[in-house]
C-alpha cells in the first residue's frame, strides 16, 4: 500500500517534471508596465510567427541570480530565457550561469548590415549579456509643491530649506551614495575613488544625514509614483519609465528632473546548460526580440530608450497616447546633458560591504 | 505473581510463559502503533527536517576555499599569519597554479564571491587574478614580483590573513559574521560601530515581539476573562468575535491594517474629523514600528486568548467566592486567588505568541518600513535578493535555536499534547 | 461575569461598567478591521477610504467595480484557480496521513512518544522562512521547487500538526474497550477502524482538515520560496500587489475571503456542537 503510493507518487513528480516539453518557452522578466511592453513587442509577435512556441511568463527577475544558482546547483535549469540588469548579467556571465553569445553570428544585423557588434556598440558590457534597453533612475517632483523655481539640480533634494518635504529615495545605497557626493562638491569623475575608502564613505553617509529625517524609502518601482500621486512626497527617484506614466498617462502635477540620471542597462541572457533544442529556441527568441525594429517597438508602450543605435529613428509614437516618445527617452540630447554612468565592476567589490553598512546607518 | 514464580510460570491459553505471552503482545502493540506513524514520520522528515537540516548545513561550510585553492592551503599551513611577513615564493606560486586552474574551470569567481562577502574588493581581485594566472603570469620569474605588479594588494599580508583564516572545509564564520564581529588572526572582535547589523536586527526582532506580547497579554487577559465568567450561550457568541480573525486570512488582516493606517486612511480620517488632528498633521501610523506593533497585536491576539481561556475555564469559581466570603476586596481576592491560578495560561499563550511573532516576515515586510523589519526579512533577503546563502543559514540558525528553546520551554509547561485549537 | 448583586457600592459598579466598556473596545479593535474592507471594497473611487458619497449611503458612491476586475482579470483567475487546485490536495494528504499516524499515537505504549509528537508538531513552530528556505534549497535539488507538487508536499507538511492536534485531541477520550469489543465480534482492523473509531473522531479529522484546508490557502511565505509564478496563489497576489501596487481590488479579494473564513467558521462551530452531543456533553 505504502510501495505503491510512493511509486505513484513518484512516476506522478517525473511526469509533472517532464511536463515542460520541448514547445514551452520559459521567459522571465520584471512584471507590471515593463513586462507588459514585452509581452506586446515581443512575446505576442513571436508567437504569432511560431504557433508552436508557448511562452510562459514569470516575473521573478528581481530573484534571477540567487534562483540560477539554485537551479544550476541541482543541476535543473528551468528558466529560457532571463531579462536581467546589466550587473547582474555580467555576475551571472562570470559565474558561468549564463552562455557567452556571440553577437555578429547570433544576434540580426541592423537593417543596413551594420553587425550587431558595432549596433549595440559600448552596451555590450559581458560577453553574456544581449541589451535591450537603456533606463534610468532619476527624479521627479510635484509642480505644485516647489514653488516659483522648480528644482534644476539633483543637489536640489538635498536642499530641504528651498525644497521642505519629504522625499523619496531607493533603500539601497546604489544612485544614492553618488548623488551625496557629487552633492558634496566631489567630481563626478572621482565619485568611485572617493566613495572606495571609508573617509568618502563616511562623508555620503554624513551627507545623506542631513535629510534623513525627510526620507521616505522605497523599495518597489512603484511607490515612488504613489507618493508623488499622494503628494505625500515633495520629490523622489524612481525609473524614468515610471514616471511617464505618471506625468504622460494619468496627468499628475508631476515634471521630471533629468539632472545626474543614473543610466542602467537591461537585457537579456540565456542560461547556460540548457539542452541543446532549449538553447537553439531561446537563440531564435533573442534573435527575433533584439532586431532594429522590435527594439523600436517597444518604445511604442514605455519611455525606455532602444538599445540599438539603428533602432533610434524608428523611435515613434505612443502606441495608445500618439505622443512623440524620443523627447522622453533618457538618452535624449536634451535629458542626458549630465548623466552618472554607475560602475559595474566598483559595485560588484563593494555591494556586499555597502549593503551591509547601508542597512546599519538606516537602522541608527 | 510470587506464588507463580515460586511454582513455575504462569502459562498462557496456547502454552507459552504468560510472561513472553504479554511481552510478545506488548511488542505487537508497540509495532503496530509504529507502522501506523511510520508513513507520516517517514513524509515530515523527507519533505520537511531534511530541507532544513541541510540548509543550516550551508551555515559553516566553506569548501569553496579549500576545493579551488588545494595547493595555496597547504602551502599556507606553515605560514605565521601573525608575523606580519608576507609568505614565501612557495605559497605565491601554489596560488597562480591554483588560480590558472580555477579560472579554466570558472570557479575563481564564485571563490571571488565567497571571500568578497569577509572583505570588499576580493570580487575584482581574484577576478583580475584568475585571469593573469591563466595567461600571462611567466613560470620563470618569480611569482611573488608578479603579483604585486598586477595588484598592489597582493602585498599587503592582510589579504593572505584572510586566506588563511578561510581555508578549513567548515568555518564559523558566517556566524561571527551573524553576530556582528569579524574574525582576525588575534582573534574574534567586534565589527566597527557602524556595521553591526545583524545583532541589532535581532535585539529589535525580540524587543518589538516582547512589546507585542505583553500587549497582546494584557488586552487578551480581560477579554479572556470576560468569555471564561459569561454563560456558555453568551460566550459562545463572543467568542465568534475572537474566532473569525483568527480564521481571517493574515494577507486580509495586513491588507486591512495597511489600508486603515495610512495617512489617507480612515483612522487618520476619523481623528481629523473629530478634531483632535489637524489635516496637516496627520500621524504616521503605517511603514515603522508602530504599524508592525499595532498589525501583529491584532493577528496573534486570538493566539493568546485561547489558551487563556481555556486554562480559565478550569478554574473552579468557588476559591473566588470563599476568598470574599473570609471578607477578601474583589482585587485582593483576584489577585491573590484567581491570578495565580490563570498563570498557566499566561505562561501557555505568551509563549505561543513570542515563538509565532519571532519569526515572522510576511507582516514586518509589509507594513514595517525602515524600523520594523524582523530577522526574518534579512534571511529572506539574503536569500533572494543579495544572495548570501551561508550567512542566511547562519541568522536562520540563531532564530531556529531560540525558538526551539521556546518550544522546549512551552512543551515543559504546558505540554504539546495540550495545545488547544479553537 | 455574573450580573452586578443588588448591594453593589459605587465604586463596585464603576468598576464593572468600565471593565465592559474596556472588553467592547478590544472586541472592536478585533472585529472592526475585518468589517470595514467590506464596504470599503465597494467603493466607487480607487481610495482606501470612505467618501463623502459612502457616508451619505448615496448609491452612487458604491459599486462592484472592483469584483468585476477580480472576475475578469487573467491574474487574479490563474490566482484563485491555483488556490483551489493546491489547497485541497494538500489537506487530503495532510488529513489521510495525519489521522493515520493519530491514530498510532494515541495507543498505549508508543516508544519515544513524546519525540515523535514534537517532530509532527514542529512544522507549525518553526519560523515559515525557515522551513520556506530549508524547502527551496532541497527541493531544487530533487527537482520539484517551482512545481505543483512542489507547493502541495510543503503545504502539506504545514497542516500535518492541527490535523494530529485535532485527531490525537478526539482520540484522547476515545474508549478502546469499543474497538475490543469489534474486534472480538470478528471484525479486522481495517473494518474496525473504520466503522468504530472513524464516526467518533470524524469531527477532529474534520476540523483538522479546515485548519490543514486554511493554513495552505492563506500560506504565502513557504509558497513564494517553493513555488514558481505559475503556482502564484490568491495570497501571493495579494502579497505582490501589495508590496507594489496597492489596487482597490485587493480589498474585493480580502472580502471574498472573509466570506469564506466564515464559511468555514460555522462548519466548525455545527461539527462542536454535533460532537458535544454524541458525546453526551450538553452545552450549558
Amino acid at each position: 500500500m505504502k510501495l505503491n503510493k510512493l511509486i505513484i507518487g513518484a512516476s506522478a513528480l517525473a511526469m509533472i517534471a517532464g511536463a515542460a516539453s520541448a514547445e514551452d518557452m520559459t521567459i522571465v522578466s520584471w512584471g507590471g508596465a515593463y513586462q507588459a511592453s514585452q509581452q506586446n513587442a515581443y512575446f505576442d509577435p513571436y508567437m504569432a510567427m511560431h504557433p508552436d512556441v508557448n511562452i510562459i511568463t514569470d516575473e521573478s527577475s528581481g530573484e534571477a541570480v540567487a534562483k540560477l544558482r539554485a537551479m544550476a546547483e541541482a543541476g535543473n535549469i528551468s528558466w529560457d530565457v532571463v531579462d536581467v540588469v546589466a550587473a547582474d548579467a555580467m555576475r551571472l556571465c562570470d559565474e558561468g550561469l549564463a552562455m557567452e553569445i556571440d553577437p555578429d553570428t547570433q544576434l540580426a544585423p541592423a537593417p543596413d548590415g551594420t553587425p550587431a557588434s558595432e549596433d549595440f556598440g559600448d552596451l555590450l558590457v559581458s560577453e553574456c549579456f544581449i541589451p535591450q534597453i537603456v533606463y534610468s533612475t532619476t527624479f521627479g517632483y510635484r509642480t505644485d509643491m516647489v514653488g516659483d523655481t522648480p528644482p534644476s539640480s539633483v543637489c536640489d533634494v538635498f536642499d530641504t530649506e528651498t525644497y521642505p518635504g519629504k522625499r523619496s529615495l531607493e533603500k539601497r545605497p546604489i544612485g544614492n551614495m553618488e548623488w551625496a557626493l557629487i552633492c558634496d562638491g566631489v567630481a563626478d569623475a572621482d565619485v568611485y575613488d572617493v566613495l572606495a575608502t571609508p573617509e568618502g564613505q563616511a562623508q555620503a553617509f554624513a551627507k545623506l544625514d542631513t535629510i534623513k529625517d525627510d526620507v521616505i524609502w522605497w523599495s518597489a518601482g512603484a511607490d515612488t509614483p504613489q507618493l508623488l500621486a499622494d503628494g505625500e512626497v515633495v520629490m523622489g527617484s524612481t525609473y524614468n519609465g515610471r514616471l511617464f506614466a505618471l506625468i504622460e498617462e494619468q496627468h499628475q502635477p508631476v515634471a521630471m528632473l533629468w539632472d545626474a540620471q543614473v543610466y542602467d542597462l537591461d537585457g537579456w541572457i540565456i542560461p547556460a546548460g540548457l539542452s541543446a533544442e532549449r538553447q537553439q529556441a531561446a537563440l531564435d527568441f533573442v534573435y527575433f526580440a533584439t532586431d532594429t525594429q522590435r527594439l523600436a517597438d517597444q518604445a511604442k508602450y514605455i519611455s525606455y530608450g532602444p538599445a540599438r543605435a539603428s533602432s533610434a529613428p524608428l523611435v515613434g509614437k505612443h502606441e495608445s497616447l500618439g505622443i512623440d516618445m524620443a523627447p522622453h527617452m533618457p538618452t535624449d540630447p536634451a535629458n542626458a546633458q549630465h548623466t552618472f554612468l554607475f560602475n559595474y565592476n566598483w559595485w560588484a567589490d563593494y555591494r556586499d560591504d555597502l549593503d551591509a553598512k547601508f542597512q546599519a546607518w538606516l537602522a541608527q | 505473581m510470587s506464588d507463580a514464580t515460586a511454582n513455575g510460570p504462569v502459562l498462557a491459553a496456547d502454552g507459552t510463559p504468560l510472561k513472553k505471552s504479554l511481552q510478545r503482545s506488548l511488542r505487537h502493540k508497540k509495532f503496530r502503533a509504529l507502522m501506523l506513524i511510520a508513513p507520516l514520520l517517514a513524509f515530515v522528515l523527507v519533505t520537511f527536517v531534511a530541507p532544513i537540516g541541510a540548509m543550516l548545513l550551508r551555515s559553516v561550510e566553506n569548501q569553496i576555499v579549500p576545493d579551488t585553492l588545494p595547493r595555496t592551503v597547504v602551502a599556507l599551513a606553515d605560514w605565521d599569519a601573525t608575523s606580519g611577513e608576507l609568505p614565501d615564493e612557495a605559497a605565491f606560486a601554489a596560488l597562480a597554479a591554483d588560480l590558472a586552474e580555477a579560472f579554466d574551470n570558472k570557479t575563481h569567481v564564485k571563490l571571488a564571491i565567497r571571500l568578497n562577502y569577509e572583505s570588499p574588493g576580493m570580487t575584482s581581485l581574484f577576478k583580475k587574478t584568475g585571469k593573469a594566472a591563466a595567461r600571462r603570469f611567466d613560470p620563470d620569474q618569480p611569482y611573488r614580483q608578479q603579483f604585486i605588479d598586477l595588484r598592489p594588494e597582493w602585498g599587503e599580508v592582510e589579504i593572505w590573513q584572510l586566506l588563511k583564516t578561510y581555508s578549513s572545509r567548515y568555518t564559523n564564520g558566517y556566524f561571527v559574521n551573524a553576530i556582528d564581529m569579524q574574525k582576525t588572526p588575534d582573534g574574534l572582535v567586534m565589527k566597527p560601530d557602524g556595521q553591526r547589523v545583524y545583532m541589532a536586527s535581532m535585539l529589535r526582532t525580540l524587543g518589538l515581539t516582547l512589546v507585542i506580547t505583553l500587549l497582546c497579554l494584557t488586552i487578551g487577559y480581560p477579554i479572556a476573562f470576560l468569555l471564561a465568567n459569561l454563560p456558555m450561550s453568551k460566550a459562545n457568541l463572543l467568542m465568534i468575535l475572537v474566532l473569525l480573525p483568527f480564521w481571517t486570512s493574515l494577507l486580509v488582516r495586513t491588507s486591512a491594517w495597511k489600508v486603515l493606517l495610512q495617512q489617507q486612511g480612515v483612522v487618520n480620517d476619523v481623528l481629523v474629523w473629530l478634531g483632535v488632528l489637524a489635516d496637516d498633521s496627520r500621524l504616521e501610523l503605517i511603514n515603522n514600528q508602530t504599524g508592525t506593533i499595532i498589525t501583529m497585536t491584532h493577528i496573534l491576539l486570538p493566539f493568546m486568548i485561547l489558551p487563556l481561556y481555556s486554562v480559565m475555564k478550569g478554574i473552579p469559581p468557588y476559591y473566588v467566592r470563599a476568598a470574599k466570603s473570609l471578607g477578601a476586596t474583589n482585587w485582593t481576592a483576584f489577585w491573590r486567588v484567581y491570578f495565580p491560578q490563570s498563570i498557566p495560561g499566561i505562561g501557555a499563550g505568551a509563549i505561543l505568541v513570542f515563538i509565532l511573532s519571532v519569526g515572522y516576515y510576511i507582516t514586518p515586510e509589509l507594513v514595517g518600513g525602515r524600523s520594523g523589519k524582523f530577522i526574518s526579512n534579512w534571511i529572506a533577503d539574503f536569500v533572494l535578493k543579495s544572495p548570501n546563502w551561508g550567512l542566511a543559514a547562519a541568522l536562520g540558525a540563531i532564530l531556529l535555536a531560540l525558538v526551539m528553546v521556546l518550544y522546549v520551554l512551552y512543551d515543559k509547561i504546558v505540554g504539546i499534547d495540550n495545545v488547544k485549537l479553537g | 461575569m455574573s450580573k452586578l448583586p443588588p448591594y453593589a457600592t459605587t465604586g463596585q459598579r464603576i468598576w464593572h461598567y468600565s471593565f465592559l466598556v474596556i472588553c467592547g473596545l478590544i472586541f472592536f479593535f478585533l472585529i472592526f478591521p475585518i468589517i470595514v474592507i467590506v464596504p470599503l471594497s465597494f467603493n466607487a473611487q480607487p481610495y482606501f477610504t470612505f467618501t463623502p458619497e459612502m457616508l451619505a449611503l448615496d448609491p452612487a458612491g458604491f459599486s462592484t467595480e472592483h469584483y468585476q476586475k477580480f472576475f475578469n482579470d487573467a491574474d487574479w483567475q490563474r490566482a484563485l484557480w491555483n488556490s483551489i487546485s493546491i489547497a485541497p490536495m494538500a489537506t487530503f494528504l495532510a488529513v489521510s496521513l495525519g489521522t493515520l499516524a493519530a491514530v498510532g499515537l494515541s495507543q498505549s505504549h508508543v516508544p519515544f512518544r513524546g519525540t515523535i509528537m514534537a517532530l509532527l508538531i514542529s512544522p507549525m513552530i518553526v519560523p515559515l522562512i525557515i522551513s520556506a528556505t530549508g524547502m527551496y534549497f532541497f527541493y531544487s535539488q530533487i527537482g520539484i521547487q517551482g512545481t505543483y507538487w512542489g507547493v502541495v508536499l510543503a503545504h502539506t507538511v504545514l497542516g500535518i500538526p492541527f490535523v494530529i492536534i485535532t485527531v490525537t485531541a478526539t482520540l484522547v477520550g476515545f474508549d478502546h474497550s469499543l474497538t475490543r469489543a469489534a474486534a472480538n465480534m470478528g471484525a479486522g482492523p481495517v473494518r474496525t477502524f473504520f466503522k468504530i473509531q472513524m464516526p467518533l473522531i470524524l469531527p477532529g479529522v474534520i476540523s483538522g482538515g479546515l485548519f490543514a484546508f486554511i493554513t495552505s490557502f492563506d500560506e504565502v511565505v513557504v509558497t513564494k520560496f517553493v513555488g514558481s509564478a505559475s503556482q502564484t496563489t490568491l495570497p501571493w497576489r495579494m502579497f505582490t500587489g501589495l508590496r507594489e501596487q496597492i489596487s482597490p481590488t485587493i480589498l474585493a479579494v480580502a472580502t471574498i475571503l472573509v466570506g469564506i473564513s466564515i464559511a468555514l467558521l460555522t462548519v466548525l462551530e455545527l461539527l462542536r456542537r454535533r460532537s458535544e452531543r454524541l458525546r453526551g456533553i450538553t452545552p450549558s
